[in-house]
C-alpha cells in the first residue's frame, strides 16, 4: 500500500500533525493567496454516504488552491446501485483523478479501496472507524485555543459510534493531554479504542457524569447521541437530557474553557452557549478548510 | 503418544493432530473445511485420557497434509496441539504450533458492518494478539470464542 494515504489518526505522528497545523495556518491567514498552487489536480470526491458539509469544505480547500473535483453524485444515481463493487467504483475514479476523497458507511472501506487505488486517498469517514481530517481540524482548533500540551479534555456524548472521537482520541496520545471520556453505560469507547489508548500508555479516565470532571477541563468535547441507537424513545429523551449542556450547567467551569462540537448539533449545546467565549465550535467548522487544503497540498506536493 | 492413540487406528498417510484441547475437534474440522463432502477419512477421538491435559481431543486425516494458513488458525483455537505428519504409517515429521502474526482469509469478521463482509474483493486479515484477534479492516477485536468465526466454504 502507499504510504501517503491518509487512514486513521493513528498513523499520524506529533510530527506529522505540527507540519499540517503550521501549514494549515499559513493557509489560513490568507486563504485566497494559494491558488496557482495546484493549478490543474483534480480531486474526485467518492461520497457514499451523504455528508453535504464535509464534502463542501473539500471541494472549497482544492479551489482555494487552484485545482478542481470530480463528484460521483449520489449513490441513488450512480453505477453503485447497479451493483458494482466499491473496489472497482474507486479504481475508475482514480484513473481521472490525482487525489481521492472517500467516506462510506462500511468500517475499513477506506482501508481497502487504498489496497486498490494508486492515487493518495483520504478517509472522511468510515462508518463506525474513523475520521482523521475532522481530528487534524479538531486538533488545529484546540491548538488555537487550549494549546495541544499540558491540557485536561473531557469528550462526551456518543463515544461508541463516535468515529471523530476515537480519532481524536488517537492523536491526542502524541500530546501530553489527559482524556477523560463521559457517557452512558451503554455508549461507552469501543473495546478496540481502549485497547489502542491502553497500548500507547495514554492517560484516560471514563466517567458516566460530566459534573465529576468538568471543573478541570481545559476543553470540553461534545458530540450527538444519535436518536437511531436507541430502540426506545424515552430511553433516548432521558440519556440525551442527562449529556447536554447549557449555562447552568457550564457554571462550574473554568473561565477559558473551550466548548467543541463536529456539529450538527440537535440539543447537546443549548443556543444560549452560543454567545458566550466558550463556544469554538463554529470556529471549528471552518477550520475545515484551511485544514484540509494543507492536507491536499502535502498529498499533491509529494505525488508530483 | 502411543497409548492412547491407539483408540482410533494407525493411518498409512495423513496427519494426525493430537493434543487438542477437549471439545474443540470439531471446530479444528471445521477450520480444515472438512465436512465429510470431500471424501478424505478422517476419524475422531474426543475426550481420550491424557497425561499432559486431563482429556483431550484427536483428528486423524487420511491423505492429507496441513496449509500453513490451517495450521496457523489451529494455533488460535488449540494452542497445544501437535501435527504429526504420518507416511508409511510413521511419524515423520511433529510440529509444535506456534501462534502467527497475522491471519489470512480464514476468519471472518463478526462486525457486519465491517468492510470484509461487503462483496468486495478483499480477503479477512486478523492481526493475533497476546489474547485474541483484531480486524485488519474495521478493527474490531475478537476474544471470546474464535473457533466461531471461522470462514467455512
Ligand atoms: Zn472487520
Amino acid at each position: 500500500m502507499r504510504d501517503d494515504h491518509l487512514l486513521t489518526a493513528k498513523q499520524l505522528s506529533r510530527e506529522d500533525v505540527e507540519e499540517v497545523l503550521d501549514r494549515a495556518a499559513e493557509f489560513d491567514a490568507d486563504p485566497s493567496a494559494f491558488g496557482d498552487r495546484h493549478e490543474d489536480a483534480i480531486l474526485g470526491l467518492c461520497f457514499f454516504e451523504p455528508s453535504t458539509r464535509t464534502k463542501m469544505s473539500f471541494e472549497t480547500a482544492i479551489k482555494r488552491l487552484g485545482g478542481d473535483s470530480v463528484d460521483m453524485g449520489t449513490v441513488e444515481s450512480s453505477s453503485v446501485k447497479k451493483g458494482e463493487s466499491l473496489a472497482d467504483t474507486a479504481r475508475v475514479i482514480a484513473g481521472y483523478a490525482d487525489a481521492l476523497v472517500l467516506r462510506h458507511p462500511s468500517q475499513g472501506a477506506a482501508k481497502m479501496v487504498g489496497e486498490f487505488v494508486d492515487v493518495p486517498l483520504l478517509n472522511a469517514g468510515d462508518g463506525a472507524g474513523h475520521h482523521p481530517t475532522q481530528t487534524l481540524l479538531d486538533l488545529y482548533t484546540i491548538r488555537e485555543n487550549a494549546g495541544l500540551d499540558d491540557i485536561t479534555i473531557g469528550i462526551m456524548g456518543d463515544l461508541k459510534y463516535g468515529r471523530t472521537v476515537h480519532s481524536l482520541a488517537h492523536a491526542l496520545t502524541n500530546f501530553d493531554a489527559d482524556q477523560h471520556f463521559i457517557s452512558p453505560e451503554s455508549l461507552k469507547l469501543p473495546r478496540s479504542v481502549r485497547y489502542d489508548l491502553h497500548e500507547e500508555g495514554a492517560n484516560v479516565r471514563e466517567h458516566t457524569e460530566l459534573d465529576e470532571i468538568l471543573p478541570a477541563l481545559d476543553v470540553l468535547y461534545v458530540t450527538r447521541i444519535q436518536r437511531e441507537r436507541f430502540p426506545d424513545e424515552n430511553e433516548y429523551q432521558e440519556i440525551a437530557g442527562e449529556y447536554g449542556i447549557d449555562l447552568e450547567t457550564l457554571e462550574p467551569a473554568k473561565e477559558d474553557l473551550t466548548v467543541m462540537h463536529p456539529l450538527p448539533r440537535v440539543d447537546e449545546i443549548a443556543p444560549e452557549v452560543d454567545d458566550t467565549d466558550y463556544a469554538t465550535y463554529f470556529e471549528q467548522a471552518h477550520n475545515g478548510v484551511p485544514v484540509r487544503m494543507a492536507l491536499l497540498d502535502q498529498m499533491l506536493e509529494a505525488d508530483r | 503418544m502411543s497409548d492412547h492413540q491407539l483408540r482410533v487406528s494407525k493411518i498409512p498417510r495423513g496427519t494426525v493432530i493430537d493434543h487438542i484441547r477437549a471439545g474443540q475437534a470439531l471446530n479444528v474440522l471445521a477450520i480444515l473445511g472438512i465436512d465429510g463432502l470431500g471424501g478424505e477419512t478422517v476419524s475422531i477421538g474426543m475426550n481420550v485420557p491424557s497425561d499432559r491435559m486431563g482429556h483431550k481431543d484427536i483428528v486423524k486425516v487420511e491423505g492429507r497434509e496441513l496449509s500453513q494458513d490451517e495450521v496457523d488458525v489451529l494455533s488460535l483455537i488449540a494452542p497445544e496441539a501437535t501435527i504429526n505428519i504420518i507416511r508409511e504409517y510413521e511419524v515423520v515429521e511433529k510440529q509444535y504450533l506456534e501462534r502467527p502474526e497475522r491471519v489470512v482469509g480464514v476468519l471472518s469478521c463478526p462486525n457486519h458492518n465491517c468492510i470484509t463482509n461487503a462483496d468486495e474483493p478483499v480477503e479477512t486479515k486478523f492481526e493475533v494478539l497476546d489474547d485474541g484477534v483484531r480486524c485488519e479492516y474495521c478493527e474490531t477485536i475478537v476474544r471470546e470464542d474464535i473457533a466461531a468465526h471461522i470462514a467455512v466454504e
